[in-house]
């Protein structure tokens, strides 16, 4: 029996665990400080102290999440495992398992100490930004492709077709957030169908917006058009049939359907706000001399609004994007929270706050805390890569 | 406005009333071991299997109540109470004649159950408006008065900081730090259930900070923005040229012109706040709005969840015209005409 850990110790542990994703942080940092100066806005954020914090702590949780989820490194134990002696231990507590047998390659320690069933809070945490950074980014990028392809036209065109989008997401936006995860993210709901049917109409989006992407830049060089046009409707269609339709042709891509009613909700919260702010861009963008010069040469309305538009529109949207990566793992927080869309077992950060929360009131704080505060450095981190982004390209 | 809410509460009342759902409804009324005969009994005996379009209908109140003989020989009304005579029910009970519904789950009138939580979350948000409101303008003036001054930078980074934390890890950080033996503060209570009676800065701060910390950060930025945008214009210069002393120029030159923006951000922050009081009153126990929703929603109680959407709708799209009503009214430029 060794002893249990100190504090000195703990943070000791902590360090060895974390030590690959502190190297490649470090060396991120140092080989983008070197260059700095060659590396455009990327390079201009290592100029703003708040940025670095904020790309620092990003970077560590995606590190931390790329090391554990691919290489399986710095989580001590499997984030499921119980063991009955280690129920409620301390932070620090040597691993002991009452029945059965050990796994003689986990840590010698809870470095973190165990949840109420017995299992490694440090290792949950780890598990935890797995999740977090698999999902919160894509469904982020979903949601902008979403806003995107809609904002555009409704901003350019007006009309009509404006009118019934903003009514439909100013519907959308008026719904408590809380009231719609409730009514869409439940096994009822699961098993009627319709996120597959929300993810069939979600999920077309980005293969339309890319394939008007080549089409409206390269119609006048065919053979270049239709190679991009052709791998992304081959690559798009196919990740398609996979994610909304679970029907991929070779078998190969698979989305649990939990995970898709999780992803379809935070797609669809997301989305309306996207297509608020393209929307506006837009209005404020098509006035501008360059529009009015494309429009004359006789470009097509699409070529304006995805190839004059939007990349003047990129430094705003940059910035919300960050933003909303950080609202999204919020949400997907809050989920986990209620409990909802996930395996009663399974490594949420919501999901180990809520446990944690009610055992606070037992003075064991150290099963709420560290997941709650790994959420905060990530969406922190987050708030203020986006604040240096947007004091960064203001000063352009 | 009414279009909208007509919208959000077909969407709402269909997805309440997927058969899936109404399974779930029957079996935790009746019993979990029913068969899908007994469920589809029970279902139409209580009106759940007529045509969707038809509930709605009823519900709304332009479409008279069900009468249904159930299978067990027992007549059963929409309009009537449970073990009431039913001839004498009114054969219209919708909202639109005031009629909310039953609760399945509180098995009390919507309609009260609705007043009695708005009143409990109608105080805390009283607390948290008086709390959130003068210390985010407070912060964003002190902010964006000096524009890139070390105070400037120090709020600026606090106000980024709390709009960050959502509401459910503030909370529970505050309850570990303020309210738990382990740290050794015991300031405040960690559950607020005691508050809904009497509310005392003991068991009530805690929560009332965690909403209004979320939401300060937001409106603090803005102000800042506002004001920082306000202090450069031309007339702030002149007043400063002049020999106004600063402190006048920041209170009565700058303050008016600067909170314009800052109000409308105010009014919109409500939908945002009403998802924080989901989350702190789930999180602190205390019995209002943001709980009976959790509650309703997660029993499927479909004329609860019903009532509580056309109220949130209500109170969302109200700020939206009290926002533009006030932006008018504080805008001397921008005029009715």
């Amino acid at each position: 029996m060794t002893d249990p850990l100190g504090w000195g110790g703990i943070i000791g542990q902590m360090m060895v665990q974390f030590a690959p994703t502190l190297t490649a942080l470090i060396a991120t940092f140092a080989l983008s400080i070197t260059y700095k100066r060659r590396l455009g806005l990327y390079g201009k954020l290592f100029d703003s102290t708040i940025g670095m914090i904020g790309l620092a702590l990003v970077l560590f949780w995606v590190y931390t999440a790329f090391f554990a989820g691919v290489l399986d490194l710095i989580a001590t134990h499997d984030p499921l495992d119980q063991s009955a002696s280690m129920k409620k231990k301390l932070p620090g507590t040597p691993y002991s398992k009452l029945i059965g047998k050990a796994d003689p390659e986990a840590g010698a320690y809870y470095i973190l100490g165990g949840d109420n069933l017995g299992r490694d809070v440090f290792s949950r945490v780890i598990a935890g930004s797995i999740k977090v950074i698999l999902i919160a980014p894509f469904a982020t990028i979903f949601a902008f492709m979403v806003g995107v392809t809609l904002g555009l036209p409704a901003g350019y065109y007006g009309g009509k077709f404006d009118t019934v989008l903003s009514f439909i997401a100013n519907l959308v936006m008026a719904f408590p957030v809380i009231l719609l995860f409730y009514l869409l993210v439940t096994p009822e709901i699961v098993h009627t169908g319709i996120p597959v049917y929300m993810a069939a109409i979600l999920f077309i989006f980005p293969v339309i917006f890319l394939t008007i992407l080549w089409q409206s830049r390269y119609y006048t060089q065919p053979a270049k058009r239709n190679i991009y046009v052709g791998i992304t409707l081959v690559i798009g269609l196919w990740l398609y049939l996979g994610i909304a339709w679970d029907a991929d042709p070779l078998g190969l891509i698979r989305f649990p359907p939990n995970l898709l009613v999780v992803f379809v909700a935070v797609v669809f919260v997301n989305a309306p706000t996207v297509f608020r702010i393209v929307r506006g861009l837009v209005l404020d963008i098509k006035t501008r001399d360059y529009v009015a010069a494309a429009q004359t040469r006789g470009e097509g309305p699409w070529y304006i609004m995805l190839w004059e538009i939007l990349p003047n529109a990129r430094g705003p949207l940059l910035v919300d994007f960050c933003l909303r990566i950080g609202y999204t793992t919020i949400l997907l927080g809050t989920l986990g929270f209620f409990g909802l869309g996930l395996e009663s077992e399974s490594a949420d950060w919501g999901k180990m706050i809520i446990d944690g929360r009610k055992l606070l009131s037992a003075n064991i704080l150290h099963i709420a805390i560290p997941p709650a505060l790994a959420l905060l450095s990530l969406v922190l981190g987050l708030n203020f890569l986006a604040d240096g982004l947007r004091e960064e390209s203001l000063r352009d | 406005m009414l279009l909208t809410a007509l919208c959000l509460t077909l969407l709402v009342f269909y997805l309440t009333n997927l058969a899936p759902n109404l399974e779930k409804l029957a079996k935790t009324q009746g019993n979990f071991r029913m068969t899908d005969e007994e469920v589809t009994t029970y279902l139409a005996n209580h009106g759940y299997a007529q045509p969707f379009l038809a509930k709605y209908g009823q519900w709304l109140g332009v479409l008279p109540g069900y009468v249904i003989i159930g299978h067990d020989g027992q007549t059963r009304a929409k309009c009537a109470p449970e073990s009431g005579v039913i001839e004498t029910a009114p054969r219209f009970c919708g909202i639109l004649q005031g009629d909310w519904g039953q609760s399945s789950v509180i098995k009390k009138d919507v309609g009260t159950v609705i007043a009695d939580k708005l009143a409990l979350t109608g105080k805390l948000m009283f607390w948290v408006l008086v709390l959130m409101v003068p210390s985010a303008l407070l912060i964003g003036v002190l902010a964006g008065m000096r524009e890139g001054s070390r105070t400037d930078r120090t709020l600026s980074t606090i106000s980024i900081t709390t709009s960050a934390t959502p509401e459910y890890v503030s909370g529970v950080l505050f309850i570990a730090v303020f309210a738990s033996s382990a740290v050794g503060l015991k300031w405040f209570k960690g559950t607020a259930t005691s508050a809904m009676d009497h509310a005392t800065f003991e068991n009530f701060f805690l929560p009332v900070l965690t909403i209004a910390a979320y939401g300060m950060g937001y409106i603090a930025r803005m102000t800042r923005a506002s004001m920082a945008e306000v202090m450069t214009s031309q007339y702030i210069r002149t007043a400063r040229l002049k020999g106004v002393s600063f402190g006048n120029i920041v209170v009565k030159h700058a303050l008016r012109n600067a909170l314009i923006a800052p109000f409308t951000v105010i009014m919109l922050q409500f939908p945002w706040l009403l998802n924080g009081v989901v989350i702190v009153e789930t999180l602190f126990n205390y019995k209002g709005f943001g709980w009976a929703m959790v509650l309703a929603a997660s029993n499927n109680d479909i004329e609860l969840l019903l009532g509580i959407s056309v109220v949130s709708v209500i109170v969302v799209l109200l700020t939206q015209l009290i926002s533009d009503i006030g932006y008018v009214y504080l805008n001397p430029r921008i005029s009715v005409t």
